[in-house]
């Protein structure tokens, strides 16, 4: 029977030939990741076990995103037990200054290559599978147990492949199609589930518009988003991979648990209201409502990239945004603000009245850096508008594209990204 | 396991089981005191220990944090029976030792304030104020033993040590 792409990586990293949706498998793990949040239980975890080392000190990452620059005294502490871990144990440790939000900065990095199974202890794992790389996001017990001994339990998800047809037009970009399909198929759609995405309309994507749809495979309940790798990753990955990379394709004959199929071409601009990233309306629906909003937050794992940068920058330039309004951009990875910087984007962005910030995670999980208060209404390029998420229980997050937000910001409520770019 | 009935609606999601604002601490009890307070801001003045939560659909959605399973239990909550769970959820649960159970009908037909008892061994949920019987989704094996050894840790410890010995 033939295998889809999820079932190929497992079955190589499993050493079977075949596997099959619902085998239980012990699997073993090319990388595994922790951040300031997820570190500090698996440590205690890991010294739980009684093991000395780390199975490959190369192999384990620690990255500090969430709270870092600590917000206060709790978070550097949490910040100082991860360091110290980090430096004891000899793992690869990326330090402020040189770190950023970890599923932009690993890939960059080269420590995420194709056909690797990549365990991170934080639900936007996924975000690597675009480049054809089995990513899961597990709890801090997972990533203690993976830490010593390089293997994790895993049960084989079945796959649903999603093939997008057709061209994007105008203002969509892969934020949309992931919104829109979350819309389509529920937050709880692919639970348990391997997304396969491809098509037509992905083959034009660069890899920073391909993360973003992998990224968001976790609002949908995925377990894994992938993609098949072309020779786009090829050149993303050739001159940064730290290890070997093997690129593995799905079986003609695969057999998958649902398909679904989009017109590319017919997405709009998609913006998921509160209090769901399924709760999707067309860009075109929510202009005529008329929403004012407080704040517009260029950032997060999903959206801050250096061509989300660009596009944002582009509506940016030579305007100011609304009065009244904060807008606040933060580049993914100290990398992306450097390159942001000699592109002229940061000037662009503090030119118009933004907020730039060091790269972190920040409001998209109401860290720091732009929380909201109770009522504010804030439209963001990140992935979760929960309530509470960023901030207050009462609060309001509108998830969108990046030139929509950036028109936001300019307008000073959701409008259509014609109305501000014309 | 026996205890009061705490009912949730669906897709609750684990920024609302524990914010990510109160992720500064890996205390199981203080972690507790923002336990639920999104969805039910008594939810703390009013739990026990050994009490049940009950929720519908997709329960745990959202961020992997180990807090979430961790602050429910640091609450005295013995069990949770939902319509579904979010897989991270569901896992890390499993990897704790939180009884995670999955029961639709449980789900729908317990109410607020209900009495409930667990047979864990055999999934049994007994409702005692209504007099009616669940069966949940029984565990698979291989996570039974999981829970049985107390959680991964010490699963993981006493396969480390079989395999130093042989």
């Amino acid at each position: 029977m033939g295998m889809t792409l999820a079932e190929k990586i497992l079955a190589a990293k499993c050493g079977k030939k075949e596997v099959s949706p619902g085998d239980l498998i012990n699997a073993k793990v090319d990388l595994v990741m922790a951040n300031d949040i997820t570190a500090p239980i698996a440590i205690r975890q890991f010294e739980k076990l009684g093991v000395k080392d780390v199975f490959d000190k190369s192999r384990v990452v620690f990255v500090p995103s969430h709270f870092m620059p600590p917000r206060d005294i709790a978070t550097a502490e949490q910040g100082k037990v991860m360091r110290e871990f980090a430096h004891k144990m000899g793992i690869v440790w990326y330090e402020l200054g040189q770190a950023g939000i970890e599923h932009i900065l690993l890939p960059w990095k080269g420590h995420v290559v194709p056909g690797d199974l990549y365990c991170g202890a934080d639900s936007h794992t996924p975000t690597c599978g675009a480049l054809g790389a089995f990513s899961c996001g597990m709890g801090s017990t997972d990533i203690a147990v993976a830490m010593a001994t390089g293997e994790v339990w895993m049960k084989v998800p079945a796959t649903m492949r999603l093939i997008y047809h057709g061209k994007m037009q105008n203002w969509t970009r892969s934020k949309d199609l992931i919104l829109h399909t979350i819309g389509e198929i529920g937050t709880d759609g692919a639970t348990y589930m391997a997304m396969q995405f491809e098509g037509e309309a992905l083959k034009d994507m660069s890899m920073d518009a391909r993360f973003t749809m992998t990224n968001m495979a976790a609002e949908a309940g995925g377990k894994t988003g992938l993609m098949i790798p072309d020779e786009v990753t090829i050149e993303y990955v050739t001159p940064r991979a730290q290890h070997e990379w093997t690129v593995y394709k799905p079986d003609p004959d695969a057999v998958y648990e649902k398909t679904f199929e989009f017109d590319a071409s017919t997405i709009e601009p998609t913006v998921a209201m509160p209090y769901s990233p399924g709760n999707t309306k067309t860009i075109s629906e929510v202009a005529k409502e008329n929403i004012e909003i407080d704040q517009v937050f260029i950032g997060s794992c999903t959206n801050a990239r250096m061509e989300d940068l660009r596009e944002a920058a582009e509506i940016m330039r030579g305007r100011m945004i609304a009065p009244n309004i904060r807008c606040i951009v933060i580049p993914a990875t100290q990398d992306i603000f450097k390159e942001a910087l000699k592109e002229g984007l940061i000037q662009v962005f503090t030119d118009s009245g933004c907020q730039v910030s060091a790269a972190t995670c920040g409001p998209c999980l109401g860290g720091h850096y732009g929380v909201l208060a109770e009522g504010e209404r804030c439209v963001s390029t990140s992935n979760r508008n929960f309530p509470g998420r960023m901030g207050h229980p009462k609060a309001e997050a509108y998830l969108v594209n990046p030139p929509v937000a950036a028109a936001a910001a300019i307008a000073g409520r959701i409008v259509h990204p014609d109305e501000v770019a014309r | 396991m026996k205890g009061k009935a705490h009912k949730f609606g669906d897709h609750v999601d684990t920024d609302q089981i524990i914010p990510a604002a109160y992720l500064v601490t890996t205390d199981p009890k203080e972690l507790a005191i923002h336990c639920m307070e999104t969805p039910d801001p008594d939810f703390m003045k009013r739990v026990k220990d050994g009490d049940v939560m009950i929720a519908g659909i997709d329960f745990g959605c959202g961020s992997s944090r180990e807090h979430a399973p961790i602050a429910i239990m640091g609450a005295g909550v013995s069990c949770v029976i939902a319509k579904s769970f979010a897989r991270i959820f569901f896992r890390n649960s499993i990897n704790l030792g939180l009884p995670v159970l999955e029961s639709p009908e449980a789900a729908d037909a317990i109410e607020q304030g209900d009495e409930i008892d667990v047979d864990l061994a055999t999934g049994t949920i007994r409702n005692l104020t209504t007099e009616q019987t669940f069966t949940a989704k029984p565990f698979e094996p291989f996570m039974m033993d999981i829970i049985e050894a107390g959680g991964l840790v010490e699963y993981t410890k006493k396969k480390l040590a079989a395999k130093a010995a042989s």
